[in-house]
């Protein structure tokens, strides 16, 4: 055991951050958590890491992955994180593509992965709806088959940034005599297909992140099933077990706690920097300890990992503790911001924190705050995570 | 960056795990616990014979070549077996400290520590001193080319077993100045030292130790005089490091016996286990488990960093362990329910354990402030 990085890691970590600074778009520098993004501005990093062969360093090499290291992954993390750069999206990137490397044929690969992978194609997931949330297997919207199409019919829900989508990929019933987990498929689905409307819904915070996504006889060539008919479960079950680099958002968290402290420094309690007032210089501590845990926690599950054991337990801690510092996180920066956490940012640019009222420190806090309650409630709410572990795990 | 153990340190833990199973089962615990000595001499010899004591200590010192890792391995397994056994005071600490000393100290008390023969008890703590390990009555004051030492040691955990004392004593300075410190090491059968021993909570002995004049030579100085307290420090940090291990050894039987219980035990015609809120504590207990093997790494990986790092990350892992060890334990007595407060059942004697690792060298207000003050650059340190 050590934690040194070998000679050649430092060099990786020289050339990541050199072409970070080099190419990182210079208009987007500390955007990284808003949520107001148009699809440009989503997309314009990915594109940039796409011509260089590094949007999506998770895939097998012979799809375009970089084939790094866990180590170089970590690295590959933190840097980006120093300038909270926006990533690629998760939607193709580490949810859609694996399960088409994975389970889907030749042509598909062909079809969707180059897109993926270079940032032009936009993909969205249509999993949730209104009557199954946690309760993912309860899918009602169905898919009946009609000579070479399937024809959808159903409404999803929370399709997180399907206004700008391309591509979507659905979970429908196929077998409706099946019992719940059985009968339902995974298809892939060309967003500009006739009977498609999306709605949007607007948040807490303001922002219009999600959507209703309504299908009304949507027809679907046959092969955009991905793998066998009924079988989707499987798949779908996959994904979401799949993409866990990256879940817990360590490096993004430390930087937001440098952020933090540079807001307790220049925000004063009776004179005194609230950074050097013992109650709240303690919650710091304590938030800082807690990420501390979750980064050891996580470099755990990837050495497990690349020794090839696959992901041990200490992996299904990540979301529940990831998602729980990240909550922290913004409810301890609105309470250092106090007062100036009131101006609405979003959509008000004329009136709100956007417009310079109050310290630009300000900008976001209660929004991000407000938003990021959505982290334990999706991919599987906190509490499903407790029942994955209590029966994989515990076993009980 | 590598999380794997050494071929060594995977035969280690597998052979140490076999003998406690074998020689170290709860029931015999018990019997050891209630006699007389509180401990067994032959266990501790066979502990050496299996290499646990050199394992840490280079082979330069007359070691296997091992370091930290190695302790955290060994204290694992201890937490595991609930060994009363004085690994962290003997030889993490006792060999903390003589490691480091002179060549002669290293002749004289080291090779003993790694065969078992020196058996050392670590005399820090101090009855007003609370865990600031600066904050001494006990005094040496310079005579000729030794020293006499006059003070009262708390709590020194296996002093009733021991053959030597390592001491720290004011030499200079007042009260709690960070320059003043001075370590000595003694043996604990020279004249002045007196003792009341007594067993702890916890399954192990401890004891009151009194100095009233005791000479020793100027080679019985551990490093520099008046400049003890960055060795203190360090040790300290090592043995916290090692508690973590064991905290985490224990708490991860501690949540597997829980989760076997709630198997096993039925209320309303259904087993506790298929109740969600008791399934989500357990979780809870478990994500508490293994976050405590986080930090446990990462403070025993980063104990040879600069001073601040090493500091905070013990600090940090310290007040992990205090809080998971907290809830970890009182959510197995919890959902044992009744049966989990009696004496008969081992659970109630890893929360007891798990209770009382929150107070040696510091407990989680300690290390919060002191991660917190040198997060700040707030804590002065004695020259290094």
């Amino acid at each position: 055991m050590n934690l040194e990085f070998t000679p050649e890691e430092i060099a990786f970590r020289e050339e990541v951050r050199a072409f970070i600074e080099e190419n990182y778009p210079k208009e987007l520098a500390g955007s990284g958590t808003r949520e107001d993004l148009s699809r440009e501005q989503f997309l314009a990093w990915h594109k940039v890491l796409g011509k260089k062969g590094w949007s999506v360093p998770a895939w097998p090499v012979k799809y375009g992955g970089t084939g790094w290291t866990s180590t170089q992954k970590y690295i590959w993390g933190e840097e980006n994180a120093r300038v909270d750069a926006i990533m690629p999206l998760p939607f193709g990137v580490s949810m859609v593509a694996p399960v088409i490397y994975t389970f889907g044929n030749e042509e598909q690969k062909a079809k969707h992965l180059p897109g993926i992978r270079s940032g032009e194609v936009w993909w969205c997931q249509g999993y949730s709806e209104p009557g199954a949330g946690s309760d993912l297997a309860s899918v009602k919207t169905t898919a009946v088959r009609d000579g070479d199409h399937y024809v959808i019919n159903g409404q999803k829900t929370w399709t997180t940034l399907a206004q700008h989508a391309d591509w979507g990929f659905f979970l429908c019933r196929t077998d409706p005599t099946a019992k719940a987990q059985e009968g339902i498929s995974f298809i892939l689905v060309d967003m500009k297909t006739p009977g498609i409307e999306v709605r949007p819904i607007k948040l807490i915070d303001g922002t219009h992140e999600v959507n209703e996504t309504w299908l009304t006889d949507v027809r679907v060539p046959v092969e955009n099933l991905v793998g066998e008919e009924n079988k989707g479960w499987t798949y779908a079950k996959f994904l979401l077990a799949h993409e866990r680099s990256g879940i817990a958002g360590v490096a993004r968290s430390k930087r937001g706690i440098e952020r933090l402290r540079d807001i307790a420094a220049k925000e004063t309690v009776d004179g005194v920097p609230l950074i050097e007032t013992p109650d709240f210089a303690r919650k710091i501590s304590q938030l800082e300890i807690d990420l501390t845990t979750l980064e050891f926690t996580e470099l755990r599950t990837l050495a497990s990992e690349a020794a090839g054991k696959g992901p041990g337990p200490e992996s299904s801690i990540l979301k529940v503790k990831g998602t729980e510092v990240q909550q922290r996180l913004t409810e301890l920066t609105l309470e250092a911001v106090n007062h100036y956490g009131a101006p609405y940012a979003y959509g008000m640019e004329a009136t709100g924190n956007g417009a310079g009222i109050g310290p630009d420190y300000a900008d976001y806090a209660a929004e991000t705050y407000f938003n990021m309650r959505k982290t334990s409630i999706y991919g599987g709410s906190n509490e499903i995570q407790r029942n994955i572990i209590t029966k994989m795990i515990l076993g009980l | 960056m590598d999380f794997n153990f050494t071929e060594e340190q995977g035969m280690l833990r597998d052979s140490l795990a076999k003998m406690i199973r074998d020689q170290y089962d709860f029931d015999t615990r018990r019997k050891v616990v209630a006699s007389a000595e509180g401990w067994r001499k032959h266990m501790w010899m066979q502990f050496a014979e299996l290499g646990l004591m050199m394992a840490p200590f280079s082979e330069e010192d007359g070691g296997l070549g091992g370091g930290p890792i190695d302790a955290m391995v060994v204290m694992e397994e201890f937490g595991k077996g609930l060994v009363v056994e004085p690994y962290v005071p003997s030889v993490v600490c006792g060999g903390g400290f003589l490691k480091r000393g002179t060549d002669a100290q290293k002749e004289e008390y080291l090779s003993g520590v790694m065969s078992g023969e020196n058996i050392f008890a670590f005399a820090y703590a101090e009855p007003r001193g609370r865990y600031n390990l600066a904050d001494l009555e006990t005094t040496a004051k310079k005579d000729g080319s030794g020293f006499v030492i006059n003070g009262h040691k708390a709590v020194v955990i296996g002093a009733p077993w021991a053959t030597h004392l390592i001491v720290t004593a004011r030499t200079s300075g007042g009260r709690r100045d960070v320059n003043g410190v001075t370590v000595f090491v003694v043996e604990k059968s020279a004249p002045g030292i007196t003792t009341r021993d007594y067993p702890t909570v916890d399954g192990r002995r401890a004891s009151e130790v009194y100095f009233e004049n005791v000479s020793v030579g100027g080679e019985a100085v551990i490093g520099d005089v008046d400049n003890g307290l960055p060795l203190i420090e360090l040790v300290s940090d090592e043995a916290i490091a090692a508690l973590c291990a064991e905290a985490c050894g224990a708490m991860k039987v501690a949540q597997n016996m829980t989760v076997e219980y709630s198997r096993q035990r039925k209320q309303f015609g259904t087993p506790i286990g298929k109740f969600q809120v008791l399934q989500h504590r357990m979780v809870d207990m478990f994500m508490e488990a293994e976050q405590s093997v986080s930090m446990t790494y990462m403070a025993t990986l980063k104990l040879d960093e600069d001073t601040v790092t090493r500091k905070k990350a013990a600090s940090a892992a310290k007040v992990r362990i205090g809080q998971g060890g907290r809830f970890v334990g009182q959510q197995a007595i919890q959902i044992h329910g009744g049966m989990g407060m009696t004496d008969e059942l081992a659970v109630g004697h890893y929360f007891k354990r798990l209770t009382m690792i929150d107070s040696e060298f510091g407990n989680v207000d300690h290390h919060l402030k002191r991660y917190t003050d040198l997060s700040a650059g707030a804590v002065p340190v004695a020259a290094e």
